[in-house]
């Protein structure tokens, strides 16, 4: 999560909008919800936790010998969005997606973006995750990131800002899906109530655009398939649910195998070639050959197939260079690059101390920003203002007037609270939300996303692993007037 | 379908089957005991009432390296619950459940939330479950739920590979269960073939039947006392009869038969002949040469299909080497 997100006092209320009174998106479903005894509500939590359970849509727990699955905290008081602002974040999403996927092509070829001055070169070159060995590799429609997670935050009644970007395996949409089907089942008159736009077309979606990106040779019938690191891994269900519903095979590392640069699967009725592969593989554990030598969850050989053209692999190799936290802040101008086009999502607003107007307003405004290093990740190296003491941001101060480029600012921004079932009754949590963009021959995303919240009261964290939970987003299909 | 999914849909539903067959032999086993002594008289010091769970399952030696004594309780604890007894009833659910969940992208979701939901309910007992009072329902509801499975695997499944791997798993574990236990029975009974009738023999050969569902079936055909003969008539040749040899044989002759391309010829080989034998076979034959030599015969045949099942379908290299 964004540290920029620590303070909350300026969070913006989804259900009561800017001016207080209740927003028309949520409109409809407070009608209904002040009809509905409060014990009705609590008996639908209940009914949606056992069937969570049977139908096992649970992830595993890292670390617990016990083995034991939990199932995700599921709200069942869904999020809103008007047709209008998801209008805006649909189409944001998308050319911040094309822009990347550009951003990605060029730099493993040209370097335009470089010999423009837009981005240093040792922004690139020195950032881990970039990959030399993809340097001049040409991929079936110059697609790096087929599957890509934008996590935004809504900010006031139509806007919203990008966090950040995921496009190396972004995961969490079966439980998009699921969440779905679950509301569907629990509330079926409220579908018949609100128009919410479908998101079942998902997978199709998906498949779609991985047959769409086999190679050349390969495009008549191209067989693709899910890579998965296996059973213990935590997103398990996911890789067998969207296996299933995209009817391609689940395969793990050691189901596969290369010979003469082209990848088979082992079946029962012998080898098969595999031409597209879903990986929910890290890079560094594709090939025990070219990467990890301990990787027990890769193939021997699949780069060597890779960069001879005869297997795609979704996502690309490589792309992490794109969605770190220091090439975050450039995203807006690969827009206006390659697009040529501005950009429809803001980032958060970032200060780039390298610049000396920049430097003088930081400076002059740090108890009421967080300062970041460029290369810094995971909170290390980093200033929060409203939470630190004086003595701490007057220590800050010295490390930055050090080095100034080596810090970018960001004012403090909290999530949007939307409402949620607690024991208490129905009261507001912080939730973020990352709308899920596919690219093959097109780019495309579906109306809504994966909204995470944070079940306890006033805490910003939304991940699973620390007491939050998951709403069904509803992304109406045409606002009330 | 990928060989690795292909093993696992047939454990699967081997384990299931195994479960509900330590289900019926514990049930039948544990009924026995309300009977008075004399029905329960071993006939050879080493048939104990309760040894012959572990004779049967092969579990003996497991068992005494866990236990100093042989009673009850503690073959019931083994063989129910114990989690170092791979074949306990919890670690079979266990293990069935496992296997479904790697492959649930395979089955229909109704099979995989039959197998999650058994596990959830019954997979974890906790030890009041071995009270006499609540045993027998414990035992009927594992194999409800193992004929829940069928039944949902049969009615909601595409008759494709999926199903034919998973209906092998389950024929094969069954004919290896009623070889075993009727060799073993037999074995026991063998010393008073000829008191046809006797109380006994009635309860001993009647337990045998009502653990594989057959004491019905056995009076609507014969109309007649229990008699050790039509017994294994029954459980070896009978082809209507779900749970005998014959039957699984010809079930698992033409699960392979439907499983397409270029592999397992020789388990299709195997499978016909152990079919044939059957289906040709004669009772009075199979006595004269001795039953518990046809059965042994049987198991070392059905061992070995098992064996070139995973040879030919599962193992990777074989695969690996055919493609150069």
């Amino acid at each position: 999560m964004n540290a920029a997100v620590e303070a909350q006092s300026m969070a913006y209320d989804e259900l009561h909008g800017a001016d207080g009174t209740i927003h028309p998106a949520y409109r409809s479903y407070t009608e209904w919800l002040a009809e509905v005894p409060p014990e009705m509500l609590q008996q639908k939590r209940l009914e949606a936790d056992l069937l969570f359970r049977r139908l096992g849509i649970t992830f595993a727990v890292y670390g617990d010998e016990s083995g034991v699955e939990r199932a995700i905290p599921f709200d069942i008081i869904p999020r809103i969005i008007s047709a209008k602002a998801w209008d805006t974040v649909g189409k944001g999403c998308i050319q911040r997606v094309k822009a990347l996927n550009m951003f990605l092509h060029d730099i493993y070829h040209n370097q335009d973006i470089v010999k423009a001055g837009i981005i240093p070169e040792e922004q690139i070159l020195s950032n881990p995750a970039y990959r030399p060995e993809m340097k001049g590799i040409d991929l079936p429609g110059n697609v790096y990131a087929h599957v890509a997670g934008v996590d935004v935050v809504k900010v006031s009644d139509e806007e919203f800002y990008v966090l950040e970007d995921n496009l190396r395996t972004p995961s969490g949409v079966s439980y998009m899906l699921e969440n779905r089907r679950m509301m569907m089942r629990l509330f079926p008159d409220l579908f018949s109530k609100i128009q919410v736009a479908p998101v079942e077309h998902y997978s199709d979606m998906l498949l779609k655009s991985l047959q769409a990106v086999a190679p050349a040779s390969r495009s008549s019938m191209p067989v693709a398939v899910l890579l998965t690191p296996g059973a213990f891994n935590s997103a398990y269900f996911e890789h067998a649910f969207l296996a299933q519903q995209m009817g391609i095979e689940l395969v793990e590392g050691q189901d596969l195998f290369v010979k003469n640069a082209v990848v088979y699967m082992r079946t029962t009725e012998g080898p098969q070639r595999v031409d597209v592969i879903y990986r929910r593989l890290d890079d560094d554990f594709l090939d025990p050959l070219a990467f990890r030598s301990d990787s027990m969850l890769g193939v021997a050989g699949l780069l060597s197939a890779y960069k001879a053209g005869n297997v795609t692999l979704a996502n690309a190799i490589g792309t992490g260079v794109a969605d770190d936290k220091s090439t975050y802040v450039y995203v807006p101008e690969m827009i206006r690059f390659y697009l040529s086009e501005e950009p429809i999502l803001s980032n958060v607003p970032t200060f780039r101390l390298s610049r000396p107007d920049d430097l003088c307003y930081v400076l002059a405004n740090l108890p009421e920003l967080v300062v970041k290093e460029v290369q810094g990740s995971g909170g290390y190296g980093m200033l929060v203002g409203p939470k630190s003491t004086e003595k701490e941001i007057e220590e800050f101060r010295k490390r930055i007037l050090a080095n100034p480029s080596n810090y970018i600012a960001q004012p403090t921004l909290a999530l949007s609270t939307c409402p949620t079932l607690v024991e208490e009754g129905v009261a507001p949590r912080h939730v973020d939300l990352r709308p899920y963009v596919i690219t093959g021959q097109e780019v495309s995303v579906v109306p809504g996303g994966l909204t995470r919240v944070a079940l306890r009261e006033g805490s910003l964290v939304v991940n699973s692993s620390q007491g939050g939970g998951t709403k069904d987003t509803w992304v109406l299909e045409a606002d009330a007037c | 379908m990928l060989s690795r999914t292909a093993e696992h849909l047939f454990w699967m539903a081997r384990h299931i089957e195994r479960a509900e067959n330590m289900a019926r032999m514990l049930d039948v086993t544990f009924r026995m005991r309300l009977l008075p002594a004399s029905i329960n008289q071993p006939i050879e010091p080493w048939a104990q009432p309760w040894a012959v769970p572990l004779i049967t399952t092969g579990t003996a030696s497991a068992y005494y390296a866990l236990y100093k004594e042989l009673n009850a309780d503690n073959v019931l604890e083994f063989m129910v619950s114990n989690p170092e007894n791979p074949s306990s009833i919890v670690n079979c659910l266990k293990h069935a459940r496992e296997n479904a969940r790697t492959v649930r992208g395979s089955i229909t979701s109704e099979m995989w939330e039959s197998l999650n939901s058994t596990w959830m309910e019954y997979g974890n007992p906790g030890p009041e479950i071995l009270e006499t009072t609540r045993l027998g329902e414990y035992f009927e509801h594992v194999k409800q739920r193992s004929h829940m499975f069928r039944g949902v695997t049969v009615g909601t499944a595409l008759r494709d590979e999926s199903f034919f791997f998973t209906r092998l798993g389950t024929f094969l574990e069954r004919a290896d269960n009623t070889a075993r236990i009727l060799d073993v029975k037999y074995h026991i009974l063998l010393p008073s073939p000829q008191d046809v009738g006797g109380a006994q023999d009635h309860y001993q050969w009647g337990s045998l039947l009502r653990s594989v569902s057959a004491f019905e079936a056995y009076r609507k055909i014969y109309r007649d006392t229990i008699h050790p003969r039509k017994v294994a008539e029954l459980l070896i040749l009978r082809r209507d009869m779900p749970r005998s040899l014959r039957h699984c044989a010809t079930e698992i002759y033409s699960m392979l038969g439907r499983i397409l391309g270029n592999t397992g010829h020789e388990a299709l080989r195997k499978a016909g002949d152990l079919n044939a034998r059957l289906e040709f076979g004669r009772i009075e034959d199979i006595f004269t040469s001795g039953l518990h030599e046809y059965l042994i015969d049987f198991l070392d045949r059905t061992g070995e299909l098992g064996a070139g099942i995973h040879q030919e379908f599962f193992a990777s290299t074989t695969l690996e080497m055919r493609l150069a």
